[in-house]
């Protein structure tokens, strides 16, 4: 089944360039959409994993993180193509969006199913070209900006990336985990630490993590409603996130120069972050930089090197992609409906537009580690890793970040959704239903998740374990 | 070894060319020139297949894709190109410099370690390289290649039509 996660998006693709134009522009999203609820679908119900022997021909696997992750994709993709639906104007670029959202999938599914350093390196560079032109092809001059940071910073990372792995191919002799693992785990070789340090400096900058975090609020902003909901969603989680996760616990080992490296960038992430958002006014803006602080607690998670922490960091990972997801769905909602983003011009929005509003309640608690919503209960994992292993103080220190979450995204329900409505705004009603449907989605993964916890105590957190 | 230290200095110089020239097109061909001494450092290093491959797809295919894509672009202004050049000059004049201290404390800080010994790739069948070996990659690299193709048609070709 592995292979067919990148072989069925693939042959989409080419079936929908191949030729009659106007057929496959109106097949196009119901083509993508069933792409991507078949992912779902399969990671979901476990169907077909061992259906072809191809997958150990072509080193592909799928274990408990990877399958994690592959949901994520799969929704997260789902969402925005609907959205995408709902907010991109002619039928050219709507066709163009469906086609680059299938690629990004092939890219994003290659990341997580493959067990070799080069190979993981030629998907990070399938998803960062897809990601390119998906910022960059609305065609005005600040995606085009956005996405030339982008691609500037990204071609730094992947530098840093591609020189690590030729050295750490001249120790091991090979770029798979297992060979690089066995070669480089508990070498203190000055040319092995640097290979170390510039493979996860470059994750650092994918991910957007501070001080790499630059290019970040451009790309996010800058992108169109559906684009933005996409990359923030998944794509910078599963190139710079994912990746950290499965390179530092699989490859690099958790050395203390390591930990302690992962706890003060997530520390600082959160900080700067959230206390970043509090002064926005741009919808995007503000939740870009929120993005920041809750990326942050995941590598935070992930730097005490316990199973639990790195569970949190997983589970902190898949709930991140789903209420962040939502809430740029909810921006998209605001500005088409408004045709701004200021937040100062705004109020009152959720008399008008109340799915909208109270969706995006939802998301927020859920960020602010409110319970019972999914957010609670992998912050709560977090802090507990985080106490467990003897860090009282950053355990201390992410509970106060939370705090300042729920701080900006206050001020923001109260600038935005609550209050007196705005008159130039009283006419204004509901976002159509693709923009609609997918924020309820969202906000019901959101709420089940945190609901049924103890369920998926067990599908989500106790296969991570698989890592190990 | 004065060979190979011939090739290095004049890859470095062809790099710096291609990433100073004013003209795209000749940075184009910078690019393709410096992939042409890379293949042949390669090939001095005893690795004939990665050469070829360098020198196919890095100086050959590349080239092909950005002369075209070029072609689909428009040239800005000579007073405009005059601005940019100095904006840039002033931006990052110490980029060079950075490199170069970075190098040099690389080349003095770091001794000879100890490293395993690659199976040359001429004892590889490039075949047995290509499909049995590396065939994850090789399958990253035709849907990399379709990316690329899809970013110049979504990019450029439309919108010179629509221009």
């Amino acid at each position: 089944m592995a292979l067919l996660l990148i072989l069925i998006p693939l042959a989409s693709i080419i079936l929908l360039n191949i030729g009659f134009k106007n057929a496959m522009t109106k097949l196009a999203i119901w083509l993508s959409l069933a792409v991507s609820a078949w992912q779902v679908a399969m990671i979901i119900f476990k169907v077909g994993f061992d259906s072809l022997n191809l997958v150990n021909v072509f080193n592909l696997e799928i274990d408990g993180l990877s399958s994690v992750l592959l949901l994520s994709i799969g929704i997260v993709a789902f969402c925005s193509i609907l959205v995408g639906n709902g907010t991109i104007c002619c039928p050219k670029k709507k066709f163009n969006f469906y086609n680059l959202i299938l690629l990004s999938i092939i890219g994003m599914n290659g990341i997580v199913m493959v067990r070799d350093l080069f190979s993981m390196y030629v998907f990070l560079e399938i998803t960062a070209v897809s990601a390119f032109i998906l910022i960059a092809y609305q065609e005005d001059k600040f995606s085009m900006e956005g996405s030339f940071k982008y691609l500037v910073l990204s071609a730094v990372a992947t530098v840093m990336m591609l020189s690590s792995i030729a050295i750490l191919l001249m120790y091991a002799g090979n770029t798979s985990f297992v060979m690089v693992r066995d070669a480089v785990q508990g070498m203190n070789s000055p040319l092995v630490l640097t290979a170390i340090a510039l493979f996860v400096v470059g994750l650092l900058i994918k991910g957007g993590l501070v001080p790499f975090h630059g290019w970040l609020p451009d790309a996010y902003t800058s992108a169109p409603a559906s684009v933005s909901a996409f990359i923030a969603g998944i794509v910078t989680k599963t190139t710079g996130i994912y990746t950290m996760i499965r390179i530092v616990s699989e490859v690099f080992g958790f050395s203390e120069t390591i930990k302690m490296i992962l706890m003060i960038v997530g520390l600082i992430s959160i900080f700067v972050g959230a206390l970043a958002a509090l002064g926005q006014n741009d919808f995007k803006r503000m939740l870009a930089y929120s993005s920041i602080s809750q990326v942050g607690y995941i590598i935070l998670s992930l730097g005490t090197g316990t199973a639990l922490g790195v569970a949190g960091a997983v589970f902190h990972l898949f709930n991140h992609s789903i209420f962040k997801t939502q809430l740029f769905i909810n921006s998209a909602a605001v500005e088409k409906q408004t045709g701004t983003r200021d937040m100062d011009s705004m109020s009152g929005l959720s008399n008008v537009m109340p799915v909208t509003g109270w969706t995006s309640v939802v998301a927020f608690l859920s960020t602010a580690g409110i319970p019972p919503l999914s957010g609670f209960w992998s912050k709560l994992i977090i802090v507990i890793a985080l106490w467990k292993a003897g860090y009282y103080w950053f355990a201390g220190l992410a509970i106060i970040g939370s705090l300042i979450t729920l701080a900006y995204f206050l001020y923001m329900q109260r600038r935005v959704f609550f209050g007196k409505i705005n008159v130039n705004f009283k006419d204004i009603k509901e976002a159509g239903a693709s923009i609609i449907i997918p924020a309820i989605i969202l906000a019901a993964i959101t709420l089940g998740v945190g609901i049924f916890f103890p369920y998926f105590i067990n599908t989500i957190i106790v296969p991570v374990s698989s890592v190990f | 070894m004065i060979l190979t230290l011939i090739l290095l200095t004049l890859l470095v110089l062809a790099a710096v060319w291609t990433v100073m020239t004013r003209s795209l097109m000749m940075s184009a061909v910078g690019l393709a020139l410096t992939s042409v001494i890379l293949s042949i450092i390669i090939f001095t290093l005893n690795s004939p297949l990665a050469g070829v491959f360098e020198l196919s797809v890095c100086a050959g295919l590349i080239t092909v894709v950005f002369i075209s894509t070029m072609s689909l672009t428009k040239p800005i202004t000579r007073t405009e190109f005059k601005k940019q050049t100095k904006d840039r000059i002033k931006r990052y004049w110490y980029m060079p410099v950075i490199i170069i201290l970075i190098g040099l404390g690389c080349a003095l800080m770091l001794t000879a370690p100890d490293l395993k010994p690659l199976t040359p790739a001429i004892e590889n069948d490039v075949r047995n390289v290509m499909w049995k070996v590396r065939q994850t990659d090789v399958l990253g690299q035709i849907i990399i290649l379709l990316a690329g193709v899809f970013g110049v048609v979504v990019l450029f070709k439309e919108r010179k039509k629509n221009d």
